[in-house]
């Protein structure tokens, strides 16, 4: 599959990545190595195959209903770059 | 030209669960910023998330009740976007195989509002703009909070036709005890999907959805704007553009969102960290074979046995907490025909004068039972027990204490009654002739006079019985 540059920059802006202009024509060129591989799958006959979205055969895996205390709120925002107290810090996000 | 209206629905409702959707954390309303949170809920790499099992349960009582095919092998899909609301980058929510579809809900007038599909998702934390700092506060309280999101076909005409269907959704969900449905909490909310075509054509025309639609009113509202608006700029010759559009309440007008946050790529995957589910035939039929009386079947049922008019009984049972309220009362041996009158009278009055639902109020049905015991027993007169009512509605207060301090007690002796007749025939005699002369008027007007001799706490009743045997002695 061809990735054109194009391609990329919508790519990048979704995941909020800001690439220079070297950095864009070598990030098409090593996605499209990467499909390249993956495409290998497709010489795979899958005919009889069900697609499956997990590979262990684990189903149901449930918890009762029962609160336990949070962690403590000095903690929890310790690592975070700039926190105030009580909440994280962003830049500027609501309208 | 005549034109139609065609809405859609979304509507995220929060589950009643103690604990949140993947971790133990609470659900608890409030709290002080970031005090109901864990490294799960906030996103921390290298956490597992564990699937509340009471999640499932809620999701498919809601499914089953609104009619809907259970998908027995179901799965959680990642929707990736990129805003502080989610700490993760992703919402775990279902795309592929949400957990129930193909649903029918009937509304009063007769049409059945079909359901595409209801799936269990995971709610965003809240963010707070600090005009200080020019900052964002992000609190993820909220965050993972289960939500289950109910998607109906293109199935209303109306905003009449919208506003019956979330009464019959949240009467339901109320009924089978999955959410409180509270919309001022958040916990019911909505987003619309209109769009207007020429009466008659089958097409559907380009569509907005509006968001940030926080009451029944405000729905109610945005509904015909938006309708209109779309009207106008076809008429005009203008073209409807897909959108999201903001529904500001203050200003009674829809808003276009800025573009950026129309763009839309999700980019959805199944989560490998949550299990599929694959619900056992067994599980269905025991949660089917559990499913509570609902509110159309109470309403039925009251109309049967306590011979209440359908209005009545619908406006009862329309929220839970007042069909709940009114059982209890007539459970303690109430009249179930004056217990229905207090409560679409006075209860709903309260209510309402103070913009409360009935699931948050203090009087309990036993206070409610004493009072109209004593309006039947003869001992509060109607008007006094309002005020009675008035007093005690918010603390839940004490009846018999409250008569009894202010001296409210019902005048039923005759002597009391008399020597107030003759006190109020010998200050108006011109009042006696009046009605001698066949001025009907002045006998309302005696009995007036006599009530407030004995302060409003006398039997009306027997006080017009004694004004006219007196009157016919003059």
């Amino acid at each position: 599959m061809k990735i054109t540059e194009e391609m990329v920059d919508y790519v990048s802006a979704l995941a909020r990545l800001k690439l220079a202009d070297e950095e864009r024509s070598a990030m098409a060129a090593e996605l499209e190595h990467i499909l390249e591989y993956m495409e290998m799958l497709g010489g795979l006959d899958t005919h009889d195959i069900a697609p499956m979205s997990h590979i262990f055969p684990v189903r149901n895996v449930l918890r009762a209903d029962v609160a336990a205390p949070s962690m403590d709120r000095a903690v929890l925002l310790s690592g975070a770059p700039v926190p105030d107290g009580e909440a994280f810090l962003v830049p500027k996000a609501v309208d | 030209m005549i034109w139609e209206t065609v809405i859609g629905l979304e509507t995220h409702v929060e589950l009643a669960t103690k604990t949140k959707i993947f971790c133990a954390c609470t659900t608890a309303f409030g709290g002080d910023p970031n005090t109901h949170c864990c490294p799960v809920c906030t996103g921390m790499p290298g956490t597992l998330p564990v699937l509340n099992g009471k999640v499932v349960e809620f999701a498919a009582r809601a499914g089953l009740a609104l009619g809907c095919e259970i998908t027995r092998y179901c799965r959680f899909d990642r929707k990736n976007y990129f805003y502080p609301d989610l700490p993760k980058a992703y919402q775990v929510s279902q795309l592929y195989l949400p957990i129930a579809r193909n649903g029918a809900v009937p509304i009063p007038g007769g049409r059945t509002i079909r359901i595409h599909e209801l799936h269990m998702e995971e709610d965003a934390g809240k963010l707070v703009h600090d005009p200080w700092r020019d900052q964002t506060r992000a609190d993820y309280n909220r965050c993972g909070v289960p939500l289950i999101e109910i998607v109906t076909e293109p199935d209303f005409r109306t905003g009449n036709e919208v506003i019956a269907y979330l009464e019959k959704l949240r009467s339901t969900l109320q009924y089978l005890g999955v959410s409180d449905c509270k919309m001022q909490e958040g916990s019911l909310r909505c987003d619309v999907n209109l769009s207007v075509r020429p009466a008659g054509s089958v097409g559907l025309g380009t569509r907005t959805e509006m968001k940030n639609l926080s009451s029944f009113k405000a729905i109610s509202r945005a509904i015909v704007y938006e309708a209109r608006r779309q009207i106008e700029l076809i008429e005009e010759g203008g073209r409807v553009v897909q959108e999201t559009r903001r529904w500001d309440e203050n200003k009674d007008a829809t808003y276009a969102m800025r573009s950026k946050e129309n763009a839309q790529d999700y980019r959805y995957f199944p989560d490998p960290d949550i299990p599929p589910l694959e619900l056992p035939q067994s599980y269905l039929e025991r949660l089917r074979a559990e499913q509570p009386e609902m509110a159309w079947e109470k309403a039925e049922r009251y109309q049967r046995d306590y011979a209440l008019s359908a209005y009545d009984t619908e406006m009862i049972t329309a929220q839970k907490a007042l069909a709940d309220f009114f059982e209890a009362a007539v459970a303690l041996g109430t009249d179930p025909k004056q217990c229905a009158n207090w409560i679409m009278g006075e209860v709903l009055r309260a209510l309402s004068e103070r913009g409360m639902e009935p699931g948050d109020m203090a009087l309990t049905p036993g206070t409610l039972s004493r009072l109209i015991a004593l309006v039947q027993g003869g001992r509060l007169n109607r008007n006094t027990a309002v005020k009675v009512f008035d007093a005690v509605f918010d603390q839940n207060g004490d009846v018999d204490a409250y008569v009894k301090e202010h001296g409210l007690e019902q005048i039923s002796d005759p002597g009391a009654v008399a020597t107030a007749v003759e006190k109020a025939f010998g200050a108006n005699p011109k009042s006696i002739l009046d009605y001698k002369a066949g001025k009907e008027k002045a006998f309302g007007f005696l009995v007036g006079q006599v009530m407030r001799e004995l302060h409003g706490r006398a039997d009306p009743k027997a006080v017009n019985e004694a004004v006219r045997a007196g009157l016919d002695r003059c």
